[in-house]
């Protein structure tokens, strides 16, 4: 390395810390009741990069994050409701609703969300939730699919991710979903776009850092669907994905899509260990 | 001169080169990355090039350095280094080479290429998401790389 490089490195370190700056050591509990895991060791299979697994909740300020401790308070919970009531309506041709196969959510759908993506045998590839929900909307009920990032699709996405709070997220990467899996990682890695950027430049190699106004997370996905502040509703995982990969000046990949398929599953797998926190408040 | 001349005079000067300007593929860079020779033969302008700093829309370099002379730009980043000073640390010739593409400088930078045109993983349209077809045009022009230049320069320690 040449002097100057040392030197720059010098005055790095010599800058003073920004207010705010990391993560913070705060504790979400969820209505007083759920206890969840926001920080972990990091799983096997990324602990030569990472060290420690952090939620996005850790990266907010103190008032979003309060909008995600009560379900009263958490503005994603009436989309929760509306789903409640797709869930019980009847729709498509063959005269079913969710609950004619699964009967209450709250049983059948317990812990469903902490293993997806995963591998569906029946269809051969490796399956997100709101893959599953169109296959069971075309084929069981013979009702039309719903759009990947759309807004009845986010809504029945939460209302099964709510009941697999506070439990780990784990999903599998070995067996037939290690090709998909792998994939995913490539893609985490490489530089996209006339900024050349990663998925790891921004989530693994800067989290803490602020860029510009934003104060970068590890890019964890257990609190997917998300309600943002921002745009006043529920934004899938591709939905996230698409902005991040567009953001770098790149040609984005189609939410829904093979490639995020495989994204998502590598993405979810960074964040083994820690609680499905969904539906979570972001800025 | 009618305006479609007009127009047409001015796609051409956006599309190609100026005379006299060195072309994106065509910069020489020395070995550690620094650039000689001016990209446009035109002295940079060093307040145009505060301002290309820390436009979002232009350089945005305030996205991931702090720099004490943009204080009335909100929101300085903390992904690369202070850039305080580094009209001391660096000559022009360094400073255009890392504006230009500082992946000469230091190899595998995240800092990205602002002269740079080809050579990318899925090239977009710029923000749009869409696919864009290379040669991209450069994110900078090269007066601008020069204003920018001329900027860091004036970055001096006390
Ligand atoms: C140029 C920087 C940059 C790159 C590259 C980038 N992101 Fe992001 N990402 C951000 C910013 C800024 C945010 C908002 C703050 C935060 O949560 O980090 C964000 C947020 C996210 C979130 C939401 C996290 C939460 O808790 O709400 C996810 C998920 C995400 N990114 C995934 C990705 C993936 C996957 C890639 C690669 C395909 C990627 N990002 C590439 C800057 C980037
Ligand atoms: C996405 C992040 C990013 C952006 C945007 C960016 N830089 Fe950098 N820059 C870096 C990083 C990181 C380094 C440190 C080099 C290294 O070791 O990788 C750096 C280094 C530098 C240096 C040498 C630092 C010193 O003082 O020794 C200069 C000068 C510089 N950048 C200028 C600029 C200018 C001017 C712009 C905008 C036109 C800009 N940068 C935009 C990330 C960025």
């Amino acid at each position: 390395m040449n002097k100057k490089a040392i030197t720059a490195i010098a005055a790095v370190l010599a800058l003073p810390m920004a207010a705010g700056a990391g993560p913070d050591d705060d504790t979400l509990v969820v209505n007083e009741e759920i206890e969840m895991v926001t920080k972990a060791a990091a799983p096997a299979h990324i602990a030569d990069a990472v060290d420690e697994i952090m939620s996005g909740w850790h990266f907010r300020k103190d008032e979003t994050q309060a909008l995600q401790m009560d379900d009263f308070e958490n503005p994603a919970m009436i989309f929760v409701d509306q789903a409640l009531d797709a869930w019980n309506t009847v729709e498509g041709t063959e005269g079913k609703s969710c609950a004619s196969c699964h009967d209450d959510v709250e049983e059948s759908m317990k812990g469903v969300r902490a293993v997806y993506p995963k591998w569906s045998e029946a269809a051969g590839e490796v399956r997100t939730l709101n893959m599953q929900i169109n296959d069971c909307r075309e084929n069981h009920m013979g009702a039309e699919k719903w759009k990947y990032t759309g807004g009845k699709m986010s809504a029945m996405e939460a209302l099964i991710s709510v009941q697999s709070r506070g439990l780990p997220v784990n999903v599998a990467i070995d067996g037939p979903a290690q090709s998909a899996w792998e994939k995913g990682k490539e893609m985490y890695y490489t530089r996209t776009g006339q900024l050349e950027l990663s998925c790891a430049n921004c989530h693994e190699d800067n989290y803490g850092n602020m860029i510009r106004a934003d104060h970068l997370s590890q890019g964890q996905i257990n609190g997917f669907p998300v309600y943002r502040l921002k745009n006043t509703k529920l934004n899938t995982a591709h939905a996230r994905f698409k902005g991040c990969v567009r953001d770098t000046r790149a040609e984005t990949y189609k939410p829904g899509s093979a490639d995020f398929v495989a994204l998502e599953l590598y993405v979810a797998s960074r964040g083994n260990g820690l609680s499905v926190e969904a539906p979570s408040v972001r800025n | 001169m009618k305006l479609t001349s007009l127009t047409l005079a001015l796609s051409l000067a956006g599309a190609a080169a100026m005379a006299g300007e060195v072309a994106p593929k065509a910069v020489q860079y020395g070995e550690y990355g620094e650039v000689s020779a001016s990209l446009t033969g035109v002295a940079g302008d060093a307040a145009s090039g505060a301002v290309i700093a820390g436009t979002k829309s232009k350089g945005n370099c305030v996205a991931c350095h702090q720099v004490s002379a943009l204080a009335d730009v909100p929101f300085h980043g903390e992904i690369g280094p202070s850039l305080d000073g580094a009209g001391d640390r660096w000559s022009e010739e360094e400073l255009r080479g890392l504006v230009a593409n500082a992946k000469m400088t230091f190899e595998g930078t995240m800092m990205p290429a602002f002269y740079k045109v080809d050579g990318f993983i899925r090239p977009g349209d710029a923000y749009t998401g869409d696919a864009g077809a290379e040669p991209l045009p450069p994110i900078l022009t090269a007066q601008e790389i020069e204003d920018v230049v001329a900027f860091l320069a004036t970055l001096k320690e006390e």
